[in-house]
């Protein structure tokens, strides 16, 4: 987990959000354990209570459940359900900021498609 | 009220000067404060008159609903270390930890668990200490006992950058395991930022923010671009202070951002910055 302090997001939101990270790269998969708040508490150095706030938000979008005394799960589904908000988070966090950059630097739209063509194939 | 610190209206009167002026705030139970202020605030007059080292010249403090004056069951419950060590100076350490054991319930193993992984030799004197490792004999004794509040005064004075580190997460275990009330007074400011839930804030004696950790940060923003595009937008804005390099300035703004045009970048402040401005003169 990775957490940026400089950043306007405020921390209990960038906990779930890199669990949710965690959960789509497979670090922790389905019905499988993720790190206890004092874990994450201790080793970040962040107030349990923060902690706490950002794993509440996965326990209601029913990303992760509780079992009572064990600690927190991810819920089987909450891979396709992360990858589908994701999806449709995407053209708000990465196209609205590209077409941004690239009015800013004059590239025009030929050019920018050129770029997207010659991106994907090299990440074939 | 139960479960609480509370400081009722309290002023502290030295021979020229008012400590505290009228001064009141609550610490609830169980969360971690950070006491912010600048040097001569009155953090230190507040974590004494809390416990009953000094006796305000007006007002009150009650722990648990109990007033602290005088008594020793409200005392029982707190446990306070300061700058100055009240021990003799001839004492080991270990027999510090065993003094502490006679007042507070005491974790003897764990005080010598966090001695060693401090690197804290129990067999020296106490005045054979070098500051940082007086801190630490100190910390370790508010770590290890059982009291109810905690008050910390520069906790980290005089330790290195691996022993900060080391203290802090020490607290933070020993806090989800014992949850209880810890209230911190620095000025590393952004090294506790993230550890604290609240933030109390004293300039000259009196109350200037009592607000979450959370709360604060979202307070101000920082604006720059332009030198005239930034200073249209903030015509109507509460500006905290401004730097210019250029045609670049940067601003400091209070309150959340409003319809910020594309061509101004906005940055968020951290905890440290936000504190430099509210307390400047």
């Amino acid at each position: 987990m990775k957490f940026d302090f400089d950043s306007d997001v405020p921390i209990f939101l960038q906990i779930a959000e890199q669990i949710e990270s965690g959960i789509l790269a497979d670090i922790f998969a389905e019905e499988a354990q993720i790190p206890s708040t004092t874990e994450v508490s201790v080793t970040y150095k962040i107030n349990p209570a923060t902690v706490l706030k950002g794993m509440n938000i996965l326990v209601d979008e029913g990303l992760v459940y509780k079992k009572r005394g064990i600690g927190m799960f991810v819920a089987s589904g909450a891979k396709e359900k992360i990858l589908s908000k994701r999806q449709q988070a995407f053209f708000d966090t990465y196209i609205v900021t590209l077409l941004g950059e690239a009015k800013k630097l004059g590239i025009n739209k030929e050019q920018l498609f050129k770029m997207i063509d010659g991106g994907m194939s090299d990440a074939k | 009220m139960q479960n609480s610190i509370e400081v009722n209206n309290v002023t502290m009167s030295f021979k020229r000067v008012n400590a505290l002026k009228d001064f009141s705030v609550t610490f609830e139970g169980g969360k971690i404060y950070g006491l912010l202020g600048r040097n001569g605030a009155g953090k230190t007059t507040l974590l004494n008159v809390i416990n009953n080292r000094l006796i305000p010249t007006a007002g009150a403090v009650q722990v648990d609903g109990m007033p602290i004056c005088e008594n020793d069951k409200a005392l029982a419950k707190i446990y306070y270390i300061g700058e100055k060590q009240l021990m003799p100076e001839e004492m080991k350490v270990k027999n510090y930890f065993d003094a502490t054991a006679c007042f507070y319930g005491f974790d003897m193993p764990y005080a010598n668990r966090l001695a060693a992984s401090f690197g804290l030799n129990t067999s020296k004197k106490l005045k054979s200490l070098s500051t940082g490792y007086s801190t630490i004999a100190k910390l370790i004794t508010a770590l290890a006992c059982d009291a109810e509040y905690l008050l910390l005064d520069e906790p980290v004075l005089g330790l290195d950058a691996n022993h900060r580190e080391l203290f802090y997460r020490e607290l933070l275990e020993n806090y989800a395991k014992k949850p209880r009330t810890i209230i911190l007074s620095t000025h590393l400011i952004e090294e506790i930022s993230r550890l604290i839930e609240q933030v109390v804030i004293i300039k000259n004696g009196t109350l200037l923010l009592f607000a979450s950790a959370e709360e604060m940060l979202s307070m101000g923003y920082s604006v720059s671009g332009k030198a005239d595009e930034v200073d249209a937008y903030c015509a109507d804005k509460r500006v905290l202070s401004s730097d210019s390099i250029g045609a670049l300035k940067t601003v400091c703004v209070l309150g959340k951002p409003q319809n910020v045009s594309d061509s101004l970048e906005v940055t968020a402040l951290d905890m440290q910055k936000l504190f430099i401005h509210l307390t400047n003169n």
